[in-house]
């Protein structure tokens, strides 16, 4: 009876699961925030300069994303490559349009 | 081989210079010869903490500026004589260290300690990154409320991307050190459950230190809890995390109750 009791009163104010679910979205958010800043900054940067060789690229389609995990962390690196690869002709639009 | 730890949160505090004292103590009990340094330039508390604010000649910043050698600025403590400490400066401020200064004084620290402890300053600016960079190991300091939890992920996020280790690839050991545990609030569903906080940080746990009233007493005769009261509830703790540091397998001990159920039922904190 007391067990059950005090389950009661436990289950009625638990705020604790509350705290856990904001932390987690929260962190998430933020970690994609943070991960963007130095490291990642400089990957972006690189990748792209090294792609851009070969293919014209938006840089606003390279996306660089860092998830950590508890014993590994991944490196996602998205690239949106468009259909046409004639590179001077898309310099040449960009540079139209900037 | 001379370890450099870093006692640091992120947020202000929850128990940095506390543990720091603690886990020193502790660790220069068990043989182990220990300084504790005070990166708090400008607030410095550790030399409080450890009973030896009387004995304060020079410090770290007078170190790093080549104003006094590290003998002078070491001060032995008067209970354990392998335990020593170097102040922080109370006047100067944090732009006094230099990044090439501190190297050099952990340098020197390493060849004549075991282990080095390094009690940062609470944020992310300078003061804090510094006493992390030359870390080879860190204590994440963390009470179980969201605030907390979320600084501390900022800083393990630091202590992955800014310290020498880092840059070099290799990795700074990361433990999370739970404190001001509250058992009657974790019983009550109030506080944030364990597993979630290392689930969430995913760093291994090195301690679980409850809320005590046996910490508050040893802050004010200036004596680390472990020293203080050895027997309390913290101080066993504190105990527990060091061997833990030093290698041990020690079995986790999560804080239970200790009062009766009608207190339970109402609320009451422990007298
Ligand atoms: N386990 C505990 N139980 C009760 N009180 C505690 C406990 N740990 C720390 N305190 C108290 O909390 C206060 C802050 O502790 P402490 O100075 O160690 O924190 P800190 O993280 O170093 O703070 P700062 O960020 O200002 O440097 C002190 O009054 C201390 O006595
Ligand atoms: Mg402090």
């Amino acid at each position: 009876m007391s067990m059950r009791l005090l389950r009661l009163f436990g289950g009625r104010n638990a705020t604790a699961p509350v705290a856990r679910e904001r932390l987690q979205i929260l962190l998430s958010h933020e970690r994609g925030l943070l991960g963007q800043s130095d490291l990642l900054v400089t990957l972006r940067e690189e990748i792209l300069a090294v792609v851009s060789k070969h293919v014209a690229l938006d840089p606003d389609k390279v996306l660089v994303k860092l998830e950590r995990g508890k014993t590994v962390s991944t490196l996602e690196v998205d690239i949106e490559v468009p259909n046409n690869f004639d590179k001077s002709k898309a310099i040449a639009e960009r540079r139209m349009a900037g | 081989m001379a370890k450099v730890l870093v006692v640091t949160s992120g947020k202000g505090g929850v128990g940095k210079t506390t543990s720091t004292a603690a886990l020193g103590a502790a660790l220069a009990q068990s043989g182990q010869s220990v300084v504790v340094v005070d990166f708090d330039v400008g607030l410095r508390n550790l030399d409080l903490v450890m009973g030896a604010e009387r004995r304060v000649v020079f410090d770290l910043i007078n170190v790093v500026q080549g104003v006094a050698k590290l003998p002078q600025a070491l001060i032995r403590d008067k209970r354990l004589e392998n335990l020593w400490l170097l102040p922080a400066s109370q006047t100067r401020d944090k732009d006094a260290l230099t990044d090439e200064g501190v190297g050099r004084v952990i340098g020197e620290l390493r060849s004549r300690f075991d282990w080095i402890l390094c009690d940062s300053p609470a944020g992310i600016e300078r003061g804090a990154t510094l006493a992390m960079r030359y870390a080879d190991e860190a204590v994440i300091v963390t009470n179980p409320e969201v605030s907390s939890v979320r600084d501390s992920d900022r800083i393990i996020g630091m202590l992955d991307s800014k310290t020498v280790r880092a840059e070099r690839g290799e990795r700074v050991e990361k433990h999370v050190l739970i404190t001001r545990y509250d058992p009657a609030r974790a019983a009550r569903g109030e506080m944030l459950n364990i597993d979630d906080i290392l689930e969430i940080l995913a760093t291994p746990l090195l301690g679980i230190i409850p809320e005590s009233q046996d910490v508050l007493k040893a802050s004010n005769v200036g004596t680390p809890v472990t020293l203080n009261d050895a027997d309390s509830a913290p101080a066993r703790a504190y105990v527990d995390a060091s061997r833990r540091l030093m290698g041990e397998q020690v079995a986790m001990v999560v804080p239970a109750e200790r009062r009766g159920f009608m207190n339970r039922l109402l609320g009451r904190r422990a007298a």
